[in-house]
């Protein structure tokens, strides 16, 4: 009698089980098998005798990692991005959202929304090649137009650092507004109009609404988003510090983070070890962050929570 | 009315913080487009610049006359971007409808075994090592395809959303009833009905696709599986390793003369956001319904 309902329960949802394999398949293969695959930082990796093969070696890849001055400069250089990104980002997107919902014009409105979002569908290659038209030594048009404009001398742009960090977030900036925007817009568009017109018959003014109807009800989703990214701070958009810069190895005080160093110990130089390392202290700091940062979400508003 | 002059002005105040703000995004592009358009001899003198004294379209007709390479390269990506966008969508939809059905059974174990991949993952370095050493895609069309981007946790639990809510389970239950398989009501049913959100998600995967270059940086190091971000990116860095070397062997200076000039690079990368420029009022209804969908916990 249960065998047979448990027949019949598998005769059920067999197509459906097997409708779902490729997709478990690959999210186990893509996903799952790199997670344990994170036992390599505690290896020394010999390609000879294979991964698994490899003898053992604790932490000696974390150690030799941690006397290095990169894993303070790759620390320092992923939050500090990071948290400059999330202050602006926020308060920019607010900003241009607010502005894009109350404009009376219908296809200014469009313009402007279209404008914004224009960079991020572009790739990060794309928008390497507009920086280079800008900073390029030779042909490039501050070097070539701006600079002796203003009586100034050409600047060699992929070879001082200093200057990186203000390009690094300008570019971030011009590149990510639009989807930051667009969140906050959907934000604004769910808030009940009828606050705004009962406000408006009150007499209250323009300024008076968005200072106690809009930011009041935009609090969840600020808060929301910003700890979500605080959750993603050990991560960084590998494009914008690999390849704006052009991998410039004279710039890498300033652009060096987490993502770039493990990439280029993993396929420049060949350090397998130390670059395994980084790429598992970035992997558990980063689960922990997320973890608390969904804990603070919760607290706060739960239905906000991501899980 | 204190009131209507207050709105007039925050309206004039919108109107140009909107107007500064949308140049500084746009006038970036128009150099672009313009140095795309220079000739290369201004551009070899004046440098990149927004009022050059001679346009010319030798770099398009460059492009079109001597460069097999690029297109290559194109088709590359858009054969990527095609196969990569439809596997995403098919295997996607079809782990999200078993999980829309209420009565399916370990639904909350697989949710959370998708789930789990947004929190952690293994990194770049196990990743790498795996698809390069173990299943040996270096240098074929599956590495540009297979790692990082055929299927998303996130899409998967939006699709499954939609179709939990949208797609009345009494639909599905009839068709059983007329001995409907489950693969009958999934391609049937399921998918015409889910139409608008597989779009949306279509899109961002395609979009996915076809932007990326990380898994060409990766694993592709043979010219001939180039995509087209792949091949720029090349181009550049090239560019930027022999110039930045200041004492240059004969060598490397015959080589800077062998890469395409100034004005063409600009030319090509003109030509790769093309298919992104000419699609943006559909990509950006869909991408804005994407972002309503997933709003906050994007």
């Amino acid at each position: 009698m249960k065998a047979a309902k448990r027949k019949r329960q598998i005769k059920r949802w067999l197509p459906l089980f097997l409708m779902m394999a490729p997709g478990l398949i690959y999210v186990f293969i893509n996903n799952y098998i790199p997670m344990f695959g994170i036992v390599i930082a505690f290896k020394k990796v010999n390609f000879q005798k294979g991964i698994f093969a490899s003898d053992w070696v604790g932490l000696e890849n974390f150690k030799f990692l941690f006397t290095t001055d990169d894993a303070w400069i790759i620390t320092r250089n992923t939050i500090l991005y990071n948290l400059v990104f999330i202050v602006l980002n926020t308060v920019i997107g607010i900003v241009m959202a607010i502005f894009i919902c109350d404009i009376t014009c219908k296809w200014a409105k469009k313009l402007y929304q279209s404008a914004v979002l224009l960079p991020y569908l572009m790739s990060i290659v794309i928008i390497s090649y507009i920086v280079y038209a800008f900073l390029a030594t030779e042909n490039g048009m501050l070097n070539n137009s701006i600079l002796p404009m203003l009586g100034k001398e050409p600047v060699s742009w992929y070879s001082e650092p200093k200057y990186w960090p203000f390009i690094l977030i300008l570019v971030h900036i011009w590149k990510g507004i639009g989807y930051g925007c667009l969140i906050y817009i959907s934000s604004i568009n769910g808030i009940d109009r009828s606050f705004f017109e009962a406000a408006g018959l009150d007499g209250a003014s323009k300024w008076q609404q968005i200072r106690y109807i809009t930011l009041p009800s935009l609090v969840p989703s600020i808060i929301t988003l910003t700890l979500l990214s605080v959750g993603r701070i050990f991560y960084s958009d590998f494009g914008l510090f690999y390849q704006v810069p052009l991998d410039s190895g004279a710039l890498y005080s300033t652009t060096n983070v987490i993502d770039t160093y493990v990439y280029r110990g993993l396929l420049k130089l060949g350090n397998t070890g130390m670059s395994s390392a980084a790429g598992v202290y970035q992997s558990i700091v980063g689960f922990i962050l997320v973890l608390t940062a969904n804990m603070a979400v919760r607290k706060i508003s739960k239905e906000n929570a991501l899980f | 009315m204190v009131h209507s002059r207050s709105n007039r002005r925050f309206q004039i105040l919108a109107h140009s913080v909107l107007l500064i703000f949308s140049l500084f995004v746009l006038l970036p592009f128009l150099l672009l487009f313009i140095s795309s358009f220079t000739e290369e001899a201004t551009l070899m003198v004046n440098g990149y610049s927004y009022f050059p004294e001679k346009l010319s379209l030798e770099s398009y007709s460059y492009i079109f006359k001597n460069a097999p390479k690029i297109f290559r390269a194109y088709a590359v990506t858009i054969l990527v971007t095609a196969v990569g966008t439809f596997i995403n969508i098919l295997m996607s939809s079809m782990i999200a409808y078993p999980l829309s059905l209420k009565n399916f059974p370990c639904r909350r174990i697989i949710t959370f075994y998708l789930f789990f991949t947004m929190l952690f993952n293994g990194g770049l370095v196990p990743t790498y090592l795996m698809y390069a050493n173990f299943f040996h895609i270096k240098n074929t069309l599956f590495a540009l395809i297979i790692p990082a981007f055929l299927l998303s946790a996130m899409n998967v639990l939006l699709i499954r959303t939609y179709i939990s809510t949208s797609v009345p389970d009494a639909l599905f239950e009839a068709a059983q009833v007329d001995g409907a398989s489950e693969f009958t009501i999934f391609f049937k049913i399921v998918i015409p009905l889910s139409k608008p959100i597989l779009v949306t998600m279509g899109l961002f995967a395609g979009l996915a696709y076809w932007n990326d270059w990380t898994n060409g940086l990766y694993y592709i190091t043979d010219s001939k599986l180039y995509s087209i971000q792949n091949l720029l990116n090349k181009m550049i860095t090239d560019i930027q390793v022999l110039t930045s070397d200041s004492n240059i062997s004969s060598q490397a200076a015959a080589e800077v003369s062998k890469l395409p000039a100034v004005g063409i690079r600009m030319a090509i990368a003109v030509v790769a956001m093309l298919p992104i420029l000419i699609l943006f009022p559909f990509v950006q209804k869909y991408f804005q319904k994407g972002i309503a969908l997933g709003a906050v916990k994007g």
